[in-house]
């Protein structure tokens, strides 16, 4: 089968031969964060591939991720290309990068998951939102449903975390 | 590495100085071409041929890079009467040239053919836009490898690099005049380049002052886009002996060579380092000198933070230290070591790198094409004068580098000398 649904406007069809992205979608799906960890050198990575980025292996478990981490860099769009995010600038292209696996496999490597900020219910932050964000900010994971199978990870400020008195931002607001 | 070492990574250095550039051609570079990919690719190839005083029957090879948005090299040979032996069409952009002039010693070394001629042709602004304006891929159906771009609105060049240019910020202290001094010196020097599309000087503050894309980027900060075909000629220095032209000597290649992760650069190490990093050791090996012998450089300038990042990662100046280089007067016409002094993709014209290289075989030649007046000998008689609408000669070029990017984790570079 493929999927279809819309996410802001925009079709999602994730093809039936795409087994790795259709597993790790149903897992959102489940509001769980699953990544594939390799059967060989034991790494997790992210997104979804065939082989390991790091060893080759072709055997891979998922298995269960805490989706908590910091930014680790951004940038603001205020000219959207796609019609999708027209209304919604300026909005947040973050890289965020999970506790998990920080470090690892070398020194300043990491698991690092590209998304947008959004409130806690899963909705494109507010402009008032953004300017509260910048590296350094503690951030978790969200889902916004697109249908049974489908749902978009994103992330939101980690209200409970211990947050840095003053992220980093651009000089110029 | 210490210049000139050798590595395992590398061709055969023997290969150091044994092919040259004899031609370089290209059409204006506008918006609004008014006519095909076709037609401008076969007149800049043209225009190549008689620079270097080839005939039809004297070109048997031929490659060009595109975006699918181009015409393909059998059109374009058939239209010059050119009967290759060897042609190869690429899908790719930044950083494809110096990758394709490898290519290109590697097939005339391999016998297959003599003389190649490569080429980009394509209406950048007037048919395919790179930057994107919302074409066709800004609705596509996000499948299950585009959800975590096109899905957060992560799509055209800028979204894509923006993360590595603010980490550079973050990481080194790197400030928004910095970046925006390379706009403004290459505006210095395109309004020395009669061709340039944007040849009006512009000052650190308008750049600041443009109006913001996505942020580090104001729209000062990204590259013109043009309609223009752009061509030039590689061929053994044998050869180039009897061209018209002195030829420009090939010392050195890196082809597309990638950060970890090539697919995903931002998943692994620093985001603030880029392809250039492990380029060099490929770069300067081969070309048997290094970064401080260079006279010129063309260090792509998709965007200001392009230039800044490559000449850093390639060794021109300390890590971190790229946003003084940029801003402290070297990189300007008559200071240490000028860059882009066509002006470059952020005011000359959009070409995907190849025009960079033609700048610095000019700059090799002394005799790029600006205003100063030519004299009895054919030859411009330069007065390097740098003021606005003046020279854009740089005195006594021996060897100049170009830098060319694809994505912070793919990049491409060349060394040449002077024959």
């Amino acid at each position: 089968m493929t999927y279809s649904n819309e996410y802001l406007g925009m079709p999602v069809k994730i093809s039936e031969l795409d087994n790795e992205n259709r597993e790790f979608y149903q897992y959102c799906a489940q509001h769980d964060l699953h990544l594939q960890r390799c059967d060989e050198c034991d790494l997790l990575r992210y997104p979804a591939t065939t082989a390991c980025p790091f060893c080759s292996c072709l055997e891979a478990t998922w298995a269960a991720v805490e989706g908590k981490g910091t930014l680790y860099s951004y940038g603001e769009v205020h000219h959207a290309i796609q019609p999708a995010f027209r209304k919604h600038t300026p909005y947040l292209l973050l890289l965020v990068e999970l506790d998990t696996q920080k470090d690892q496999p070398q020194k300043f490597d990491g698991l690092r998951m590209t998304a947008n900020l959004v409130a806690a219910d899963g909705e494109l932050a507010s402009p008032d939102l953004v300017k509260k964000v910048g590296i350094g900010t503690r951030l978790k994971i969200v889902y916004k449903d697109v249908d049974e199978n489908v749902s978009i990870p994103l992330f939101t400020i980690d209200e409970d975390a211990d947050q840095p008195s003053e992220p980093w931002r651009y000089a110029i607001e | 590495m210490a210049p000139g070492a050798d590595i395992e990574a590398t061709s055969n250095k023997y290969l150091r100085g044994k092919y040259a550039i004899v031609g370089v051609g290209e059409t204006g570079y506008v918006r609004g071409s008014g006519r095909t990919t076709r037609s401008l690719g076969t007149e800049a190839v043209r225009n190549a041929m008689q620079d270097a005083g080839l005939k039809n029957t004297e070109v048997d090879g031929m490659l060009s890079y595109s975006y699918n948005d181009s015409t393909p090299s059998p059109t374009i040979a058939g239209e010059l009467g050119i009967r290759p032996n060897f042609y190869m069409d690429v899908y790719g952009g930044g950083s494809s040239i110096e990758a394709l002039i490898g290519i290109a010693i590697g097939v005339i070394e391999a016998g297959m053919c003599k003389t190649v001629a490569i080429y980009r042709a394509m209406n950048g602004y007037s048919q395919v836009r790179i930057g994107g304006t919302g074409g066709k891929g800004s609705v596509a159906p996000l499948t299950g490898d585009s959800i975590f771009t096109r899905g957060y609105g992560l799509m055209s060049a800028g979204q894509m690099f923006c993360q590595s240019f603010m980490r550079h910020m973050y990481d080194y202290g790197t400030t928004p005049e910095q970046v925006a001094a390379v706009k403004a010196i290459h505006s210095e020097h395109a309004s020395n380049n009669p061709k340039a599309y944007y040849n009006k000087r512009v000052t650190v503050e308008d750049v600041i002052n443009s109006r913001m894309i996505v942020k580090p980027l104001h729209l000062l900060d990204c590259c013109v886009e043009t309609d223009n075909g752009v061509a030039l000629i590689v061929t053994s220095i044998d050869r180039a002996s009897d061209c018209r032209q002195p030829p420009a000597v090939i010392q050195s290649v890196v082809g597309r060579c990638c950060k970890p992760r090539a697919d995903m650069h931002y998943q692994s190490g620093p985001i603030s380092t880029v392809a250039g990093h492990y380029g060099k050791d490929i770069l300067w090996a081969n070309a048997g000198v290094g970064p401080e012998d260079i006279d010129v450089t063309g260090s792509y300038d998709a965007f200001t933070f392009t230039t800044l990042m490559q000449l850093e990662d390639y060794g021109f100046c300390e890590k971190g230290e790229g946003g003084d280089y940029v801003s402290n007067g070297t990189i300007r016409l008559g200071g240490k070591r000028p860059n882009n002094t066509s002006g470059g993709h952020l005011c000359e014209g959009y070409t995907h790198g190849i025009s960079m290289v033609i700048e610095n075989v000019r700059q090799l030649r002394g005799n790029v094409d600006d205003s100063c007046p030519i004299g009895a000998d054919g030859k411009r008689q330069h007065t390097y004068d740098y003021s606005e609408g003046g020279c854009r000669q740089v005195r006594d070029v021996e060897l100049t580098a170009n830098l060319g990017w694809a994505t912070p984790g793919q990049g491409s570079a060349m060394v040449m000398a002077k024959y």
